[in-house]
């Protein structure tokens, strides 16, 4: 019966019917419709076909179900919530771990460097926390300065590293780079690179060591 | 309504009972009638709607808060329905397509081979009718019907409960609405 009508139409009434035709389509269909009486009919069927499923009336569960399905639920010790969170979650317990052994590295890295100290170079001069570069002089090679500050009256060939000091603004010349480190997380953040450096550079350097 | 929901899930998470308490009063008679209309029995549809929450409840964790809470529990519990009809019938290789008839397979012809003779059909109640011939529909066919029709979900919904294109539902819906049509003409 259904292929006597010709499959377009079918299709077109299979869109309508998911409110999905173009309006163009839409009018297609409607002259096909009146114009093909077995088309007509499948269409009528459809629709009431839905009107029925869509009638058919709403059950709804049993008074006791919430009970029920509460009663049924399993009970969950502590530690399968644990083991639970961290097979859900590895990335999380990895970075915990993480922080973890960085702080402690860092904590004991850090407060073991709270003295004054800087790089010995010649013509350097100490003034109480203040490392001097003083005017007429130069200074060549790189320097490190922890909790002191930097003045540089002469000239400095270099570059410079100010851990929780400050580079006070002066009349001499750096020719190299500053970098200040101020907090506990930035030192942090220099101790990593460091370290990594420091790894890249241990690999890279094995050949070397093996000659020796 | 989300964002109830899922503040109520945030609890869940965290082990709070109650808070699943909470979203079963609020989903139990939808996902009720999504069983009771695919198993066509009230006792089995209790059963498969309490273990679909339980495997929710189980499962929490696995589900994703951007996505919405109803389609993640209307699929356990369509993949639980579907399962469950297969189970009944364990005779047969039944998953093997018939050649040429996309979703038609043995189910479907045994389904057919139940059909109830036409004088007791008559004297059944129309809602009575109407979900005895859903039930006779294909699962595949079935279960995209009632969400359609019964839950009044929209296509792109009911791809994504049922883990289907877009396409594919269409196709389903079309077919089970077809098949439908010629079991109730005598209506």
């Amino acid at each position: 019966m259904m292929n006597a009508c010709p499959e377009k139409v079918i299709r077109m009434m299979d869109d309508y019917l998911d409110g999905e035709i173009s309006p163009s389509e839409e009018k297609e269909l409607k002259e096909s419709l009146e114009n093909c009486s077995d088309c007509r009919k499948i269409y009528q069927e459809l629709t009431k076909t839905i009107a029925f499923v869509q009638s058919a009336s709403h059950v709804q569960a049993p008074p006791d179900f919430v009970q029920k399905t509460m009663a049924g639920l399993p009970k969950e010790s502590q530690r399968v919530g644990i083991k639970r969170f961290m097979r859900h979650h590895p990335l999380m317990i990895a970075a915990a771990l993480f922080v973890l052994l960085m702080s402690a590295a860092m904590m004991s890295s850090f407060s073991d460097d709270q003295q004054f100290s800087f790089t010995k170079q010649e013509n350097l001069v100490v003034e109480g926390q203040t490392v001097v570069v003083p005017e007429g002089q130069t200074v060549v090679g790189d320097l490190t300065i922890r909790n002191g500050d930097l003045r540089v009256d002469g000239e400095l060939e270099g570059d410079v590293t100010i851990v929780n000091g400050q580079y006070m603004a002066s009349s001499g010349v750096i020719n190299g780079e500053i970098e200040e480190i101020d907090q506990a997380f930035e030192w942090l953040w220099y101790t990593i690179k460091g370290t990594f450096q420091d790894a890249v550079s241990f690999f890279g350097g094995n050949d070397q060591s093996i000659d020796e | 309504m989300d964002a109830l929901v899922n503040k109520r899930i945030k609890r869940v998470m965290k082990g709070d009972q109650d808070a699943f308490a909470e979203i079963v009063e609020l989903y139990q008679h939808q996902l009720f009638q999504i069983c009771y209309r695919m198993l066509g029995n009230r006792h089995e549809a209790e059963d498969i709607a309490q273990e679909a929450f339980t495997r929710a409840y189980v499962n929490i964790h696995t589900f994703d808060q951007k996505r919405k809470f109803s389609t993640w529990l209307y699929r356990i519990a369509t993949n639980l329905c579907i399962d469950r009809i297969r189970k009944k019938k364990p005779d047969y290789h039944l998953d093997a397509e018939v050649k040429g008839t996309e979703g038609l397979n043995m189910y479907s012809k045994i389904a057919n081979d139940e059909e109830l003779p036409e004088e007791e059909l008559m004297r059944m109640e129309v809602q009575e009718r109407v979900q005895y011939e859903i039930s006779r529909l294909p699962d595949k066919y079935r279960a995209a019907i009632v969400l359609k029709y019964i839950e009044e979900l929209p296509l792109a919904e009911i791809s994504e409960i049922l883990d289907l294109p877009l396409g594919t539902v269409k196709t389903r819906i079309h077919r089970g609405r077809e098949a439908l049509r010629k079991q109730l003409s005598n209506l």
